[in-house]
């Protein structure tokens, strides 16, 4: 050992990949993670919240926000039932084609088109035709609306193998500005808000107005988990997805695929617009889709693409949107220090599939072991 | 050699090397010695864990346990820059070079010395080097107009140009045709003359007792035994490596009654960049036969096969298909009902009395119960033209054509699906709902992985996960369940043990048996020449020989693999 040169140091440690770790541990670790984040924001809020420097014994108060954001209230716990309900459609909309490596970053373009398509057909024939009929067309716009913004970039992938990543996120900024467009256009006095359409509106189960479109997004949930592992549809999706030389090696059309795939993904972007227009807000804003499609991306590769399991991560994010909500109230803090919070504890949820996936080891401690 | 034997010194030792990659041990505990001036073969099936040993002393990987000594003194190699200060080089089995530079620019890179940078130094200096061991090579020529010989020649020259004593090659024979190979074994040769060690890794035993002077046997990770070349033989080298006896021979029946069952005409292919990737190949494939294919890598016999199965569409020539169904019965085995019913329509069947069957304005349900009763015969032969046809419109025609790609990862199979979805993969459409049936695909892997002796935890593990024979059988196992009448095989022994390899060929050899045409693409001459009945051999696109496998020679197969090129480089000089 003595012949070493000074600087010929041996390596602290090194990764290595995880062949297989037992469900158990893996799940472990995301535990272990959550809690580290929550540690993290526990120093972080006590470094930046007056409120809570000045009784530090409120800190139990900052970590029971969480619950109270969500379950505090009736009204508080169908509002969170709701809300992941919508993330939940937007994240459902965007699997197919995720299971197909299509990197759809256009859920909130899709969803907004669905809204605008809805609300327009409400604006313009609300009124003059039966109701129930009013409903269908306004779901048969929203779907085609949708299907379309998916559509262009399919062809253009499928055809010129045009990148569907920026494609997608441009045709965002394209549905905003068409919403922009069509408030300047129907709200005459300017203000750019559209007051809520008297007409249109999806009807309610029992007494509560949310529990139709909880119902909805649960069943589209189980069918598409169905269509997705169950069908000869699903199945071209993933060989697609894996590789596109696979699928043409036993004939299949990957160009048919792709697009399908999309005028499906798009089309349920449709859907979620439809809900949230005809079902929640019965206007339209350029803000009426707020992020979410966005957010449904990492809801559905938080799930690793499955369905069922998306029902988790959508309520496990929705649970800390609420809860930032409710420290803001609570600790009488505003702007970006709840999305900070919020952040913080993705970041460590994200972060532990690095460590359910490889290993770290410390090559000293090894060796010592070994003598 | 055998006083000389007592001089010699050590060059390395290897103490206690360990090497994990999760829960797989790489290399446990390896203990080697390299003298200088040997040349030293480290010889081991695939994943013996040869290639991570090297890469270790190379500095590509840092072992977990264990030392590595250079002239008696413990050293720390972290990264390739640190090995090469030790004079040590490794020349990879995929060359790392700069396409648009000359051998010279590319030696040299890299290199941070002190003094101006001057090319012509630099030419002459690899002249030099190249004189004293007998390297042909041009120092100003561009990399992508060189061969791949002559790559290989770059990157030896680099490792020795920085002054490497100890050199280390990564399966060198793999790209090159027999002559190449004699080539480059008496460089080598010279260069242990010189003082400088050589280890070669391989798994090719003729060509471990035809160079090297000692050889280090790995097994499962472990160093199992260091053997004189002199004092060995294939039979013993074998059985240390696999750890039992194995027959080497490979069984050959006698085509029985051979009759065309693929004949290609002609066939010329444009690769989408314009280049001329196939001209004028002409062959026939006979059924109860396996017609062999050799050449280098690259040579087009990949988009030869991708063309017959209907990946690639070519620009002129026939590919046509024969069935011998003179007088045998039709099934839905093959035909599905729409296509039996064109063929009616096309007067394609007699029933057994001689009269012409019509199945003018039957139902569905006659169709179906006529044919099965066996009563309605072809008139003659099947031959149908592939031609511009993809995979699915042959399936349709009812042509059993399986397909054993290169890529068995990344286009045989899906990687990330277990044994029963990548069996539906031929047949996920039966049926006619849109769900699909796990059923028979469940059934037909669990036949398979019985049947092939598949080693996997269980049918609903990813293939990706399973060892390369393994995923070798499932893709054979699938493309032999689909009952074919032509069976094509792209090096489907590559990276393969020896006891995965045989049970391939005897796979391969038992459809020879049914009467299936088999069409294997190899690139070991020893396996091409005692498996197959004839052997095609290809060269930059074109066929430059067919010959029977029984009589010709491995000389005479590397003689046409590289024919063409000599030609064309003589007709350039002139």
């Amino acid at each position: 050992m003595s012949d070493k040169r000074p600087g010929e140091r041996e390596p602290l440690f090194h990764l290595s990949r995880r062949h297989a770790i037992p469900w158990w541990q893996a799940w472990g670790i995301r535990v272990l993670a959550i809690f580290l984040g929550m540690l993290v924001c526990g120093v972080v809020a006590f470094l930046l919240i007056e409120k809570l420097q000045q009784r530090p014994e409120r800190i139990g108060d900052f970590y029971y926000a969480f619950i109270k954001g969500a379950f505090g209230t009736q009204r508080k716990f169908w509002k969170f039932l709701k809300n992941i309900a919508i993330l939940l459609c937007i994240a459902l909309a965007l699997t197919p084609a995720f299971r197909m490596h299509f990197w759809n970053t256009g859920g909130e373009g899709q969803t907004l088109v669905g809204v605008l398509a809805c609300i327009a057909v409400d604006f313009y024939l609300g009124g003059t035709i039966p109701e129930p009929l009013l409903l269908v067309l306004m779901l048969a716009a929203s779907l085609l609306a949708g299907a379309l913004w998916g559509l262009l970039p399919a062809i253009c992938r499928a055809q010129w193998g045009t990148n569907e990543t920026l494609f997608t996120l441009m045709m965002n900024y394209v549905a905003t500005y068409l919403v922009a467009f069509f408030l300047e256009v129907w709200v005459k006095s300017g203000s750019g808000v559209l007051p809520q359409m008297k007409t249109g509106k999806l009807p309610t189960l029992g007494s509560n107005s949310y529990l139709l479109i909880i119902l909805i997004v649960l069943a589209l949930t189980v069918c598409l988990y169905i269509y997705l592992n169950y069908t000869k549809h699903g199945y071209e999706i993933s060989v697609v997805g894996e590789s596109v030389k696979t699928a043409r090696y036993v004939g299949m059309n990957d160009k048919k695929v792709i697009i399908r795939t999309m005028l499906l993904s798009g089309a349920l972007c449709g859907l979620a617009g439809y809900l949230i227009g005809a079902g929640l807000d019965l206007s339209v804003s350029t803000q009426s889709v707020g992020g979410q499609g966005f957010t449904a991306i990492m809801v559905s590769w938080l799930a690793n693409f499955n369905p069922l399991m998306m029902i988790l991560t959508s309520g496990l994010i929705q649970l800390l949107n609420q809860g930032a909500a409710q420290i803001s109230q609570d600790f009488d803090v505003s702007g970006a220090l709840p999305n900070v919070i919020v952040g913080i504890i993705l970041f460590f949820i994200i972060g532990s599939e690095f460590f359910v996936n490889y290993r770290i080891q410390f090559i000293r401690k090894e060796k010592e072991a070994v003598k | 050699m055998g006083d000389g034997k007592l001089e010699k010194q050590l060059a390395m030792q290897m103490r206690g090397i360990t090497k994990r990659f999760g829960p797989i041990l790489a290399n446990d505990h390896v203990d080697l010695d390299v003298y200088r001036g040997e040349i030293l073969a480290v010889l081991g099936e695939n994943g013996c864990g040869k290639t991570t040993l090297m890469n270790m002393i190379a500095g590509i990987y840092f072992p977990d346990e264990g030392h590595i000594l250079i002239d008696g003194k413990e050293v720390v190699i972290r990264s390739p820059k640190d090995a090469f200060e030790h004079k040590i080089g490794m020349i990879h089995q995929h060359f790392k070079l700069v396409d648009l530079f000359t051998a010279a620019e590319n030696i040299v890179l890299g290199i941070e010395e002190k003094g101006e940078y001057n090319l012509k130094k630099v030419n002459a200096r690899v002249a030099e080097i190249s004189q004293k061991y007998g390297f042909h090579l041009d120092p100003t020529k561009k990399i992508y107009d060189m061969s791949v010989s002559e790559k290989q020649t770059v990157e030896i020259l680099k490792v020795l140009y920085r002054g490497a004593d100890i050199l280390i090659l990564d399966e060198p024979t793999a790209v090159l045709t027999p002559q190449e190979i004699t080539r480059l074994f008496s460089v080598l040769r010279r260069m242990r003359d010189d003082g400088k060690s050589i280890l070669i890794i391989t798994h090719k035993l003729n060509e471990v007792l035809e160079v090297s002077d000692r050889v280090a046997i790995l097994r499962k990770g472990e160093h199992v035994a260091t053997v004189n070349t002199a004092e060995t033989s294939e039979a013993e080298l074998t059985e240390l490596m696999v750890g039992k006896k194995i027959d080497l021979n490979i069984s050959r029946s006698d085509p029985v009654n051979p009759q065309p069952r693929l004949i290609v005409r002609d066939l010329n292919l444009v690769s989408p960049e314009g280049l001329q990737v196939l001209r004028d190949i002409s062959f026939t494939a006979n059924g109860g036969e396996i017609l062999g294919i050799a050449g280098i890598a690259g040579s087009g016999q990949r988009e030869l096969l991708d063309t017959i199965a209907g990946l690639q569409k070519p620009a002129s020539g026939e590919i046509v298909f024969h069935n011998p169904k003179k007088d045998k019965p039709v099934t839905f085995f093959h035909k599905s009902l729409k296509r039996v019913r064109e063929l009616g329509k096309a007067h394609a069947f007699h029933d057994r009395k001689g009269n012409e069957v019509s199945f003018e304005g039957m139902k569905r349900r006659q169709i179906r119960k006529w044919v099965e009763s066996g009563d309605v015969l072809f008139k003659e032969d099947e031959v149908m033209d592939l031609r511009n046809k993809n995979p699915l419109e042959i399936r349709q025609l009812g042509i059993h054509l399986s397909f054993v790609p290169e890529d068995r990862l990344g286009m045989g199979l899906v990687a990330s699906m277990n044994i029963t979805d990548n069996m539906m993969l031929r047949s996920y459409r039966k049926g006619s709902a849109g769900m699909l049936n796990r059923k028979h695909p469940r059934e037909q892997a669990e036949e398979i992985v019985r049947d092939l002796e598949i080693s996997t935890p269980s049918l609903t593990t990813p293939v990706r996960k399973l060892s390369g024979g393994n995923v070798q059988k499932v893709l054979v196992g699938r493309e032999i369940a689909f009952t074919p009448k032509v069976l094509m095989a792209a090096y489907p022994v590559r990276g393969l043990d020896i006891n995965s390899s045989y049970a391939i060929y005897n796979l391969l050899n038992h459809q020879k048996e049914q009467g299936v045409a088999v069409i294997f693409v190899g690139e070991d001459l020893d396996v091409l020449l005692a498996l197959c009945d004839r052997i095609l051999v290809m060269n930059g696109g074109k066929v430059t020989g067919i010959v029977d496998a029984r009589m010709a020679t491995k000389e005479e197969i590397g003689l046409l693999m590289t024919k063409s090129e000599r030609r064309e480089e003589r007709a350039a000089n002139e």
